[in-house]
């Protein structure tokens, strides 16, 4: 402050007033161009990667950054050692704590010790019910890799989720290639997935794991509200709403063999007599 | 003694050698010492935790937790989490407030010499620069830090995200020491150079926003140095070579623009090194209300 306002002053040179204001200007400038940097640089890289994941109970994102003053408490209290401060250079806004599935999942603490520890809310108190922690969204993402895809019984995802049958569950589907197997494709369910990353961790795949926990806005597409589902509008009013279906006659196209696409009633035909997955071929 | 001291004088004695000379090494470094054990044994007590499993301090210096018990945030982080439109828990707050309770009497830039790690960085600079005598380079003005702080809160508020805390090397040294650097050596790295090359005490005295905060809070302090035997100072000028912050000696020292000799300028961090340096015992450690001169 006091450097420049201390030389002697009234050499011909602008007046200290003069010179003062000058040198205000200049610094305020400097310093402002400074915090623009900054600002900009801060706002540009705070889009978190799709594999790091927030812990239990964290705020939003944009409410994360403001609230998290990268104390590392959480990390702390944390018995797995699941979390760990973003470093510089990780991707992820410095300081701030975060997990990857991959490596190590989180263990869904009963009482979630790391939330506990937490002295700003960046995670929030809220969150009594580690069931209740959405740190992100399993997805099945790869289905060119993964065995149960292939139909073998690999099932480990499914097998090791705290919330087995719930969050994920078995899906019995017919394996047309072999046409006489059945493939469980497991099926994440986002009404009770918390993205502990479990699955991923445990997914027997050599390096990268065809499940995994993405952020849940990056897994889930959204509602179609605009959409009525008829059976769930027909379970709720009791009947269907549109009464008996009307049978239309598709005029023009009776004689093509595409002219009519209904399935007819009764019972589907297998592709194939005596195969499929209701063949009874046993092994 | 006289005689030595000025023969010494020409040939330009390293700093503080008079003091060396009539008070020994030791004495000549009473708060320095003190100093860096405090400096030190506050990184080994957060150090302890993740290097022996001894959870004496948990967290680190932006928010801690002692004995379970005694939170503590910094006023500074806490700042820019409300510029960025955030109420804390109350343990935050709290802690918060027990901090700067503490600063307003030992005085605000007291965190800059006797707890900031950073310190030890461009303190080593500013000796290295001192013995290699490098001298020019470009300075800013003192003033620009208050700019900086303001400009950061404001972008807090703007990005709605603690904005300084992407590139301020303070906590990211701390943090970087007891959770792991990651490319945070190259930010502290580059503030070693500037103060190295660039300006003298370029970073600690007229950048570093946190300091700037400090600052704020040492209006008040009890705790000041006196220039109280002020009168058998024989302009040795290692006073001023030693201090962090020269200007704020010259109001006491030489009485102007005051008349009593304690260093009341908010920027005086309480370091006690013009107390070491001094060959003369000019300096003491005392109350904002000791006006004495002796
Ligand atoms: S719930 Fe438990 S395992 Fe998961 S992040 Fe928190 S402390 Fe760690
Ligand atoms: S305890 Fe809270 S404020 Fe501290 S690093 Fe974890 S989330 Fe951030
Ligand atoms: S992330 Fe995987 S293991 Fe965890 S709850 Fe979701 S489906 Fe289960
Ligand atoms: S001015 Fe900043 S970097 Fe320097 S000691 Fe103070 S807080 Fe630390
Ligand atoms: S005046 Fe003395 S105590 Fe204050 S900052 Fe300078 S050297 Fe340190």
């Amino acid at each position: 402050m006091g450097d420049m306002q201390d030389k002697p002053v009234g050499q011909g040179g602008p007046s200290p007033r003069r010179r003062f204001l000058r040198e205000a200007a200049g610094v305020a400038g400097g310093a402002c161009l400074l915090s623009l940097g900054v600002g900009l640089y801060a706002k540009q890289a705070s889009a978190l990667p799709a594999t790091a994941l927030r812990p239990p109970g964290a705020l939003a994102e944009s409410d994360f950054l403001a609230a998290c003053v990268r104390c590392g408490l959480c990390v702390r209290d944390c018995p797995y050692d699941t979390l760990k401060l973003a470093e510089l250079g990780d991707g992820v806004a410095t300081g701030t704590p975060y997990f990857n599935a991959r490596q190590i999942p989180c263990e869904m603490c009963e009482d979630i010790p790391c939330v506990a520890a937490c002295p700003t809310g960046a995670l929030d108190r809220g969150l009594a019910d580690i069931g209740k922690a959405r740190m992100g969204l399993a997805v099945l993402i790869d289905h060119e890799t993964c065995l149960n895809f292939l139909g073998l019984r690999c099932d480990v995802c499914y097998r090791v989720c705290p919330v087995i049958d719930k969050a994920i569950t078995l899906e019995r589907q017919h394996n047309p290639r072999s046409d006489r197997h059945a493939m469980l494709l497991p099926t994440v369910h986002s009404d009770y997935c918390t993205g502990c990353g479990k699955c991923e961790k445990s997914c027997v795949l050599p390096g990268e794991a065809a499940i995994k926990v993405l952020p849940v806005k990056l897994a889930q597409g959204s509602k179609a509200e605009h959409y009525r589902k008829g059976w769930e509008e027909k379970e709720a009013a009791g009947q269907s709403l549109i009464g008996e279906q009307i049978e239309l006659p598709v005029r023009g196209l009776e004689g093509k063999s595409y002219g009519d696409t209904r399935v007819l009633p009764g019972p589907a035909t297998p592709a194939r007599p005596g195969s499929g997955l209701d063949s009874g071929w046993k092994p | 003694m006289s005689a030595v001291a000025a023969t010494s004088k020409a040939v330009r004695p390293r700093v503080g050698a008079d003091a060396i000379a009539s008070k020994g090494w030791l004495g000549a470094h009473k708060w320095l010492v003190l100093r860096r054990l405090s400096q030190l044994g506050l990184l080994a007590l957060f150090l302890a935790g993740p290097w022996f499993g001894l959870w004496i301090v948990k967290g680190n210096l932006s928010s801690s937790l002692t004995l379970d018990m005694l939170p503590l945030t910094d006023p500074f982080l806490l700042a820019q989490s409300l510029a960025a439109g955030t109420l804390p828990y109350k343990e935050a707050l709290i802690g918060a407030a027990i901090v700067v309770a503490f600063y307003l009497i030992v005085g605000g830039r007291v965190f800059c010499s006797w707890v900031c790690p950073m310190n030890l960085v461009t303190d080593a600079a500013a000796w290295l620069r001192r013995r290699l005598g490098l001298k020019g380079g470009k300075i800013p003005s003192g003033d620009t830090r208050y700019w900086l702080l303001g400009f950061m809160l404001l972008a807090a508020f703007a990005t709605g995200s603690l904005a300084w805390e992407w590139v301020n090397p303070v906590s990211m040294l701390h943090r970087g020491l007891i959770f792991g650097f990651g490319l945070a050596w190259g930010i502290v790295g580059g503030v070693f150079v500037y103060d190295l090359l660039i300006a003298t005490r370029g970073w600690c005295g007229h950048i570093c926003p946190m300091g700037a905060f400090y600052s704020l809070l040492g209006g008040t302090a009890l705790m000041r140095v006196s220039a109280a035997h002020r009168s058998a100072c024989d302009d040795c000028m290692d006073c001023f070579a030693v201090c962090p912050e020269p200007q704020v000696i010259r109001p006491a020292l030489k009485a102007a623009g005051q008349d009593h000799p304690v260093i009341l300028d908010r920027n005086c961090t309480n370091c006690g090194r013009c107390v070491d340096v001094c060959g003369r015992n000019v300096f003491r450690i005392t109350t904002r209300f000791d006006r004495s001169e002796s």
